[in-house]
């Protein structure tokens, strides 16, 4: 944990990389934009740089880890000289903490790996944030994506024998209007898993509609997330499904006006 | 190389899906085992303190294993018990061949050892015209229907009643249409246990071998081991090398573990310690390595072998309980199948790695810590690189890796509209896209986040 | 190379470095208050049964008229009369007639309902498993809260074979779904004396 370490710098003083990943990027705008404004109302000093692609992680869990060493290049030349790099992606951040490298530049890489935080976890653990100025009126169910949660450790797991805890719920709990939903079973697989969503697609398919059909006994409005392709695989089954659910990440919730 | 092995999990698990009402049916009977291990394991406070503890005793082991074997072996002889020595499968059916050869042997029953389902044992005797009656209640249901089990503690789960009742009324006889598991197991007991009074020779696995004692444990719930070894005039216990640990003190971390992690009861009801055969019995050990020492020696891959086989990986696994066990077309399925297999045969296994989407749930319920899902994500980097991925998925990768290594390319692919999907080939490199069948696509903004950002912020 | 050696040769090349054990510190395992009352509420929560006695008066003259009413049963324990003594020649056969067998238990565990018998208290390795219906005797001061303690207690390798027994035999293969009497017992019932 390096929050305390840092935790004599002030917000406006922190220098913090906004990483996008390229699905947000190109299909998600919109989370991009909460994720900046939120961070900036919150009083960071905020960049965007422009030449930022991928984290790698696609073809790295797909077995290629080798063919994204030039991801890893690009994004150490982008993220280099930030206090923190910041993305609303927990699987994103997960793959940059424990596989980025560059053999030039190794230094760099470490201190990347080291302040490379996902929205949630940057908010709770950094910034410290205990109130929001945010309002979402809905009935909202809560996904915890794998790679945030057991990967990140956003939420205690429970599969664990450990103290419960959740940042997500921390920060949707200071939402005004918004009643969360847990499903009933808090932390199962959607079905996503990069390339495994097309390579076992039967299987993959039949995850997310028993993931939707969790939430949906909650009678939920939203099913919420810190992780984008989650969301965006069970986007994709609910709106085939002609489903009135919808999905948002939950830097768009917290960033949402009062 | 073979450019389909990538894909024979996934097309056995689309088959299983089919019949969605029985995939639910088997999600939620699984679920509710993952259920009763989470309230065991919640019961213990000192449980993730146990889960070092066994975790150090097997990494010890495994740094100290020859030694082991070799004090092993000295204590069980010593005990009146023969040891021997099986480099392969193939080495172990022989042994097994050869004991029944020169005792004569016409009658065997068998208690559950994956062990003899990686080897083929059973098949092999067959050849040989011998027969063997698998005694656990599962092993013997999915026996009699020529299959094989499709979960190393529960066999037969991905049967429901009314498969059993056929299987019993063409079997033995119960009446037609009875689906009453009390019923059922109870003609099931009649049955069995003619074969183990009638039996010469009994075979089991082993669950722990104690190098200090060069003793040996057995867990069942159903009490079929000790129902064979101690009626047969021949006891012979077939073990993996990694079933060694040091000392007897040691099997109460690991029996507080295992059946706690298996199926959340807090002991299995038979926990039997052999030491020497009975008066006028012969009792026989053989120790296998079928491609363990191997694995041993791969750094990424040797804590596997730390495994004692409680299966708590394959029952909160989400794709094990949505593809069934004999998707996974090995006798050791499920996450902890899916990082042994390779080991053994890296072509005919090169799917199984890559039927899971790294949730990590399977190294978090480990009662021994393996690290699966890491060891998933390694299996695939070797597998990759010794070529036995098919390439159609190879290709795509390459691309799209050249794009995202290159800003102003990615920029201009996204920008030509439906060409943004050419970045993501799980969404469209695929004649039949796969993504399109049961999802719709998401929509191409108007623009990305980038442009945004440069129109606003700079 | 016989295959003995060359696995053993393989195992020695392939093996890490040598790691420690680590240390078993009792003191961090789970403590009962009253560890009769966990033993009772775990074994019935496996499908045994509990009878809480002073001595073993009652449970003797129970022996002796179900052995008057020509049951089949075996007595192994001394406290209770007549301990039938020629079991090791018994055939399986035979022994799958026993109605009722009646053991000595040696250490009892509160965590997990599990008793240790030894060999010599079975008379035949194959009793407590064969026999109908189990009912064994512990004294109340042999109940331990643990496995661990457990260990302390046996000595597992003393005779060529021993059992740590939870309940009567069961099997949840067919559906999930929990029968009691797979292959061994159909029950098991508990005497706790003193």
């Amino acid at each position: 944990m390096h929050a305390d370490e840092h935790s004599h710098i002030k917000n406006e003083q922190m220098k913090v990389g906004l990483f996008i990943p390229c699905y947000i990027d190109q299909f998600y705008p919109n989370v991009g934009i909460a994720t900046l404004q939120l961070l900036e109302k919150l009083g960071c000093h905020v960049s965007f740089p422009l030449n930022q692609t991928c984290c790698g992680q696609p073809m790295a869990n797909s077995g290629f880890a080798s063919l994204s060493k030039s991801c890893d290049k690009n994004f150490v030349s982008n993220f280099r000289g930030f206090d923190y790099i910041v993305g609303p992606s927990g699987s994103c951040v997960l793959h940059l903490k424990e596989h980025l490298h560059d053999e030039q530049h190794p230094g760099e890489a470490e201190h990347i790996r080291k302040h490379v935080y996902e929205l949630t976890e940057f908010l709770v653990d950094v910034l410290k944030v205990e109130k929001l100025n945010a309002s979402f009126p809905y009935k909202v169910g809560l996904h915890n994506s794998c790679h945030g949660q057991r990967g990140l450790h956003l939420s205690s797991m429970s599969e664990r024998n450990l103290p419960a805890f959740s940042k997500p719920q921390q920060l949707l709990n200071m939402v005004q209007g918004l009643e969360l939903k847990m499903p009933s079973r808090p932390d199962e697989c959607c079905g996503f898993g990069g390339t495994f969503c097309v390579f076992e697609e039967a299987v993959s398919v039949k995850m997310g509609k028993d993931r939707i059909a969790d939430h949906a006994s909650n009678e939920v409005q939203y099913i919420t997330g810190g992780d984008t392709s989650c969301l965006m695989h069970l986007e994709g089954i609910l709106k085939r499904n002609g489903s009135k659910v919808k999905t948002i990440h939950i830097a768009e919730i917290l960033n949402s006006n009062a | 190389m073979s450019h389909t092995s990538t894909l024979k999990h996934a097309e056995a698990a689309a088959q299983f899906i089919n019949d969605e009402p029985r995939t639910n049916w088997h999600d939620e009977t699984l679920w509710f085992v993952r259920q009763k291990r989470d309230k065991a394991a919640h019961g213990l406070p000192e449980w993730e303190q146990l889960r070092e503890w066994a975790s150090q005793i097997k990494n010890h082991t495994l740094s100290n294993l020859d030694n082991y074997l070799l004090e092993f072996e000295r204590n069980a002889k010593a005990n009146g018990v023969t040891v021997h020595w099986a480099m392969d499968g193939a080495d172990h059916n022989r042994i097994i061949y050869d004991i029944i050869q020169k005792n004569n042997i016409q009658k065997i029953v068998k208690s559950k050892s994956m062990l003899t389902e990686e080897c083929g044992l059973n098949e092999f005797l067959h050849t040989k015209g011998i027969e063997t009656v698998d005694t656990d209640l599962g092993e013997r249901i999915v026996q009699f229907r020529n299959e094989p089990p499709s979960h190393i503690v529960l066999p037969a789960i991905h049967l429901k009643k009314q498969d059993v009742s056929d299987t019993f009324h063409e079997h033995l006889n119960t009446e037609k249409g009875n689906n009453d598991p009390q019923y059922l197991t109870e003609a099931a007991r009649q049955h069995l246990r003619e074969k183990f009074i009638e039996s010469e020779l009994a075979i089991t696995g082993v669950n722990f071998a104690v190098a200090e004692t060069g003793g040996f444990v057995v867990c069942t719930n159903e009490g079929n081991a000790d129902m064979g070894a101690h009626a047969a005039k021949i006891h012979i216990a077939c073990m993996g090398f990694e079933k060694m640990i040091p000392k007897a003190e040691h099997l109460s971390v690991f029996l507080r573990l295992l059946a706690r992690s298996a199926t959340g009861q807090p002991i299995t009801t038979y926990s039997s310690h052999f030491h020497k055969p009975r008066e006028g019995q012969e009792m026989h050990i053989v120790i296998v390595d079928n491609g363990r020492s191997r694995q041993l020696g791969r750094a990424d891959f040797r804590n596997s072998l730390k495994c004692i086989r409680c299966a708590a990986c394959f029952n909160t696994c989400p794709v094990y309980r949505r593809s069934g066990g004999h998707s996974y077309h090995t006798a050791v399925a499920g996450p902890i199948g899916s990082i042994l297999n390779p080991n053994i045969d890296m072509r005919a296994n090169a799917d199984l790695p890559f039927a899971s989407t790294l949730c990590g749930s399977c190294s978090n319920v480990c009662p021994v810590k393996i690290d699966i899902h890491d060891q998933l994500w390694k299996w695939r980097q070797v597998l990759v690189a010794e070529g036995y991925v098919d390439t159609t998925k190879k290709v795509g990768l390459k691309g799209m890796a050249f794009l995202l290594a290159r800003p102003r390319l990615y920029r201009f692919a996204g920008k030509m509209g439906r060409g943004v999907m050419r970045l993501f080939p799980w969404l469209v490199n695929n004649k039949l896209n796969p993504w399109y069948k049961q999802r719709e696509m998401p929509a191409p903004p108007k623009q990305s986040f980038r442009d945004w950002y440069l129109q606003n912020k700079k | 190379m016989s295959s003995r050696d060359t696995i053993l040769k393989n195992i020695t090349a392939n093996k890490p470095e040598l790691v420690e054990l680590p240390a078993i510190d009792l003191n961090t395992v789970i403590q009962y208050n009253d560890l009769v009352q966990q033993y009772k509420t775990v074994l019935q929560s496996i499908g045994g049964g509990t009878v809480e006695l002073q001595d073993l008066s009652s449970l003797k003259q129970e022996l002796e008229s179900r052995k008057a009413k020509g049951d089949f049963v075996v007595n192994r324990i001394a406290a209770l009369g007549e301990v039938s003594d020629s079991l090791a020649s018994l055939t399986a056969d035979e022994l799958a007639a026993v109605d009722t067998a009646y053991i000595q238990g040696n250490v009892a565990v509160a965590e997990n309902g599990a008793i240790w018998l030894y060999e010599s208290n079975m008379g035949n390795r194959l009793l407590p498993f064969i026999c109908q219906h189990l009912v064994i005797v512990i004294e109340r001061k042999s109940i331990v809260p643990t496995m661990h303690h457990a260990y302390q207690q046996i000595e597992s390798a003393k005779e060529g074979f021993g059992v740590f027994l939870a309940g009567p035999s069961k099997t949840a293969d067919i559906e999930q779904s929990l029968v009691i009497g797979a292959h061994g017992a159909r029950s098991l019932i508990v005497y706790m004396i003193g």
